[in-house]
């Protein structure tokens, strides 16, 4: 039970019932939709940009407790980072959940988003937890291009 | 004998894992029988059937043709060339819509299937719709989850010539009346198409009598291994059919440019075949006619109605099951109000009990019943009422975790 207690804790719970991010953008540079077919769950993913920095993100869209809390917490996290920011703190986050990085200087980074630490343990959630960030990976590389 | 008396003496695993598993609905649990058949074979007979003339192989075919006549008794086909053996109940469908739908079908026809089909067999009819233009029509369920006389008589018309209905949903567990739809079928001029993956664990099927023309079941949701499947066919339907895969032992005569096939059933088995599957189902018959369909049933319903009992006294559950327990098998769906089935899954696990959580391979459903997916609870004989007690102890810790945040 540890670790779920500690999956589905205030933050998480909070962030997948009653987010303040669930809202449309007006004038958003990008609009991504994100989906796991084998659950169902979807989201869409809004970005504003202002020069290099990202401005404003909100989300739209339905799932589990993890993917809706995941995406909540992650736009508070990447909120006002630079966009080569943002890369580093989602190429971290896919890491910890991985499993591939416990380097406790690189998950400060993380800022809240570190409470997902422990769906590593947790094999049959990780796509549920991963669903937002790599939907927001494929808007930050597209502005690279 | 009692459930805690079989999982002791035959299913190691579940004594081993310490485990509530509601899952028989995907796969079952194997019993000690199973795997010491299968054991036997590879100790004792394996070779490769139909190939050598050495004593050893024409033991293994002998071992491999005689679980197609227990097979064949089983289900009561008239002859035992009725029964192919298949990888799993998804080929038996594609089997049939390729070397029946495709040949057969054209732009005027209709495909009739309910909307309670597995993708198993549905897919395969899109795609036979799709190539060959016929059109695929559904069957809807009314309120309480079963198809009534009127929507199976308005959809399936003279112009129907397949209809594919599931005998049990994996879903909703709602038994269809396969022997009436098959006999206004027929009527209509169609053939039908039946799925008895979610049936043939629980109940007896008799192909003659049902009237069957084409029913396939996979082996390892009855006790027998991964990889098994049988599809059972009229013998004049499989006989003016073309084979599906082209290969080895499913000829007859070969010349550079032509081929001519052989005779059933081995048109239809390409290739070198699973035989410890099909050693290994023949063990799950002989387990099943041990047991006897009777005492599977009377196992299955103290623990069943027990669980309908128990969940419907859960208001903050939602439950997607017929009222008509009758028609209802071992299979229930549910939702906590305002909880993700994926999130009540994971919190049912931590607290030891399995359950399926997702669209169950029915995605046509779901978005009919309005849902993206559901939590899955399918019970087999070896469950008990204490595992009853255990899934619905665990919903209400579910349910305390989330319930201050439920909007």
């Amino acid at each position: 039970m540890g670790d779920l207690e500690d999956v589905y804790n205030e933050l998480i719970m909070e962030h997948s019932m009653n987010s303040y991010n669930k809202k449309n953008l007006e004038n958003a540079d990008f609009c991504e939709l994100g989906h796991n077919p084998n659950c169902g769950d979807e989201i869409t993913l809004e970005v504003k940009l202002n020069g290099d920095i990202i401005e404003d993100m909100a989300f739209n869209g339905h799932g589990c407790a993890i993917s809706q809390a995941s995406t909540s917490i992650m736009i508070d996290t990447l909120k006002g980072k630079t966009v080569e920011e943002a890369k580093e703190i989602v190429k971290t986050f896919i890491e910890m959940i991985k499993r591939e990085t416990t380097n406790e200087d690189d998950l400060k980074k993380l800022e809240d988003a570190i409470a997902f630490k422990n769906i590593s343990h947790m094999p049959a959630r990780v796509k549920c937890a991963l669903l937002a960030w790599h939907t927001i990976e494929g808007i930050l590389n597209k502005e690279r291009k | 004998m009692n459930h805690e008396e079989i999982v002791v003496k035959d299913f190691p695993i579940l004594q081993n894992r310490k485990i509530v598993y509601l899952d028989s609905g995907a796969t079952t649990q194997k019993p000690v029988q199973v795997l010491n058949s299968i054991d036997k074979f590879y100790k004792n007979y394996n070779a490769n059937p139909h190939r050598g003339a050495y004593s050893l192989s024409i033991e293994a075919t002998e071992e491999y043709e005689n679980t197609r006549t227990k097979i064949a008794q089983f289900i009561n086909a008239k002859n035992r060339e009725e029964i192919i053996f298949t990888k799993n109940a998804t080929e038996g469908f594609n089997l049939i819509a390729y070397s029946y739908g495709m040949e057969k079908l054209s732009k005027d026809d209709e495909i009739v299937i309910s909307i309670m089909e597995h993708h198993s067999n549905l897919v395969p009819w899109q795609k036979v719709s799709k190539i060959t233009g016929a059109k695929l029509n559904y069957m809807y369920i009314n309120d309480e989850f079963e198809l009534s006389d009127e929507e199976i008589e308005s959809k399936i018309t003279d112009k129907t010539k397949i209809v594919g209905i599931t005998h049990v949903s994996n879903v909703l567990g709602t038994i269809n009346n396969v022997e009436k739809i098959i006999k206004y079928a027929h009527k209509k001029g169609a053939i039908v198409v039946v799925d008895a993956s979610q049936s043939i664990p629980h109940m007896k099927i008799d192909v003659q009598k049902l009237d069957a023309d084409f029913l396939v079941f996979s082996g390892h949701k009855m006790l027998a291994p991964l990889g098994i499947g049988v599809l059972y066919g009229k013998k004049e339907l499989l006989n003016e059919m073309t084979p599906f895969l082209m290969g080895g032992d499913m000829i007859e005569y070969v010349y550079e440019q032509d081929t001519t096939f052989a005779p059933l059933p081995n048109k239809f088995e390409a290739g070198t075949q699973n035989v410890e599957g099909v050693i290994g189902l023949g063990a799950a018959i002989d387990y099943i006619e041990d047991l006897g369909y009777e005492n599977i049933k009377k196992l299955e319903d103290e623990v069943v109605s027990y669980a309908r009992e128990k969940l419907l006294e859960l208001d903050f559950l939602t439950l997607y099951m017929t009222p008509n327990t009758d028609n209802h098998s071992s299979v229930i769906s549910f939702n906590i109000k305002g909880v993700h089935p994926h999130d009540v899954a994971s919190i049912l696990d931590s607290n030891g009990v399995c359950v399926r959580s997702g669209n169950h391979c029915a995605q046509p459903l779901m978005r009919f019943l309005g849902v993206d997916s559901t939590c899955r609870a399918s019970f087999y004989f070896y469950n008990s009422k204490d595992d009853v007690d255990k899934l619905v102890n665990a919903l209400k810790k579910a349910f305390e975790m989330f319930k201050k945040y439920i909007g």
